[in-house]
């Protein structure tokens, strides 16, 4: 079965110039989706993307990742959003292109935020008046 | 038709009935408008959202030996010092010194006047830096010190303008990108941003003034306050539908209470990139069913309820009047606006959420006895229009 994973990589300094990138679709046939990526060598670097592919080669993929000492972290992906500092005004929800950001409740016209729908594009960041969006990098 | 004294009687007792002005549609329609009018006294409404003309008188206390302050910063955001010798008032609009505003267009805006006033309500330290030319009397010629609300001896909130009645919807035409007070809004008419309460807001479900006067109670950010005058550009000629509701801005209050009893949450430092700072208050504000016709404005209800959408880029700078067209707040708030063909994608500045918040918390007072209603001593003009600024060449 075909899956997707949206994951965050944290390269350390000495890895930032292996193509892993090329590994993980040559050699475990997955396709790769780059949401935002900061690789410089020298420095610590960083790529959110997901992964679609069967779960063992995704599983494998990773395997191969980490062996390159690569920090793979699937629960902060990058993106957060601050529900104490959300005064769930919806400024965000024309800014946002997938509904990541979204109305959970109708009625009372909560906001809410799915992970799973971000696709990095900071336009949250840069409009939300009350700084509730931030990233990590 | 009841009185004041008989709905504060009751509020005392514990006894008054009290719904939101959202429970009160679904009411009326039920119970019919004379069975509700008997039935409740009080309908609570409620906003939340960016108010720029707000600001709060501080008074510092006497530092030894004295100074007359002339100048002074809070988290170097200057204040307006032209009053008594350690009165200051701080404003939410006012930037920090130092801020390259948009020098680097589009600017980040990130500390001002709001955010200060924010970190004052949390019972935050902050700095003051104050400047003097010193007299006989006031030797002190400078000052810098830390403190927070409670080292001061009056923090007073003081708002020209709160509460617009209704507001324009924003959109932008152009083919650039432009950064208001309403946002960021994209080009060619992508999306574009209301900013009001609808059916919840305190001056749409009384149109016309007819219980929120001068002197009227109201919450403001957790503390019971009033109005102390009509709002600044208060124009209640605006064009309105057959309810009376207008589908402009229209009418403001002028909003006062103590900041030290203030909530953190209901006061907020605001950030508009490209635009500048201020601070979003949240208010309530009771509405006494003294008779049906008050009872009945109080039924209105979003799709009821129109706002005009005006071009940011062009139309609402150089004031031409144009609309491009008017929507109401039930499809605003479904996200179901179609302008020239084109589905353009909605946004609010006002939080309903907060606003519903609110209403309730202001509902629970009231039933509790804890916020008993005020007579307004004056009602606010009816019949007013609003000047431009004219430029003169001479004198």
């Amino acid at each position: 079965m075909t899956i997707t994973k949206k994951v965050l990589l944290l390269f350390p300094k000495s890895e930032t110039e292996k193509p892993i990138v090329y590994h993980l679709v040559k050699d475990y046939d997955l396709i790769v989706n780059i949401f935002r990526a900061k690789v410089t060598p020298e420095e610590y670097g960083y790529l959110v993307l997901d992964l679609t592919g069967s779960e063992e080669n995704i599983r494998n993929g990773l395997d191969f990742v980490k062996s390159f000492h690569v920090e793979i972290n699937e629960a902060d992906r990058g993106i957060r959003w601050d529900e104490k500092k959300c005064i769930q005004c919806g400024n965000c929800l024309s800014h946002c292109p997938t509904e990541a950001l979204y109305i959970s409740d109708p009625e009372t016209r909560k906001i809410d935020y799915n992970e799973d729908k971000c696709v990095q594009c900071l336009s949250c960041i840069e409009n939300c008046p009350y700084g509730a969006c931030s990233s990590i990098f | 038709m009841k009185t004041y004294e008989e709905i504060n009687r009751k509020i005392e007792k514990g006894t008054a009935v009290v719904l939101t002005a959202d429970e009160i549609i679904d009411y009326v329609d039920k119970k019919g408008l004379d069975k509700a009018a008997e039935e409740v006294d009080v309908v609570t409404t409620a906003t939340f959202g960016p108010m720029c003309s707000s600001g709060c008188f501080l008074n510092f206390g006497h530092s030894k030996p004295k100074i007359r302050i002339t100048e002074a910063w809070i988290d170097d955001v200057l204040c307006y010092s032209g009053i008594a010798a350690v009165d200051v008032y701080l404003g939410a609009t006012q930037l920090r010194h130092n801020d390259p505003a948009n020098m680097y267009y589009p600017g980040e805006f990130i500390s001002g006047g709001g955010h200060v006033i924010e970190k004052l309500v949390k019972g935050e330290k902050c700095q003051l830096f104050a400047l003097s030319y010193g007299t006989d009397d006031y030797p002190r010629k400078e000052i810098r010190t830390w403190f927070d609300i409670n080292d001061l001896n009056q923090a007073i909130m003081v708002n020209p303008r709160n509460c617009y009645q209704n507001y324009n919807v924003a959109i932008n035409c152009s083919d650039k990108t432009v950064y208001t007070y309403l946002g960021i809004l994209k080009p060619n008419m992508e999306n574009l941003t209301y900013s009001s309460a609808g059916q919840l807001s305190p001056l749409l479900n009384d149109p016309l003034y007819e219980t929120i006067g001068i002197g009227s109670s109201v919450w403001l950010a957790g503390s019971r306050g009033h109005v102390h005058a009509e709002g600044t550009q208060h124009c209640p000629t605006a064009e309105r539908t057959a309810n009376d509701v207008p589908v402009e801005g229209a009418g403001t209050l002028g909003l006062t209470a103590d900041m030290k009893k203030m909530k953190g949450e209901y006061v907020r430092g605001v950030s508009l990139k490209g635009y500048g700072v201020s601070l979003s208050l949240g208010v309530g504000i009771p509405i006494p069913v003294l008779n049906r016709e008050i009872l009945k404005r109080t039924t209105v209800r979003n799709r009821e309820i129109e706002a005009c959408v005006i071009d940011y880029s062009h139309d609402y700078q150089n004031k031409t009047g144009n609309v491009i067209a008017k929507v109401n707040y039930e499809d605003l708030m479904k996200n179901n606006v179609t302008i020239s063909g084109k589905k353009v994608e909605v946004s609010s500045m006002s939080s309903y959420s907060k606003a519903l918040e609110i209403a309730e918390i202001l509902k629970d007072e009231i039933k509790r006895g804890d916020f008993p209603l005020a007579v307004p001593g004056q009602r606010l003009p009816v019949s007013q229009g609003m000047k431009g600024l004219e430029i003169r060449r001479e004198k």
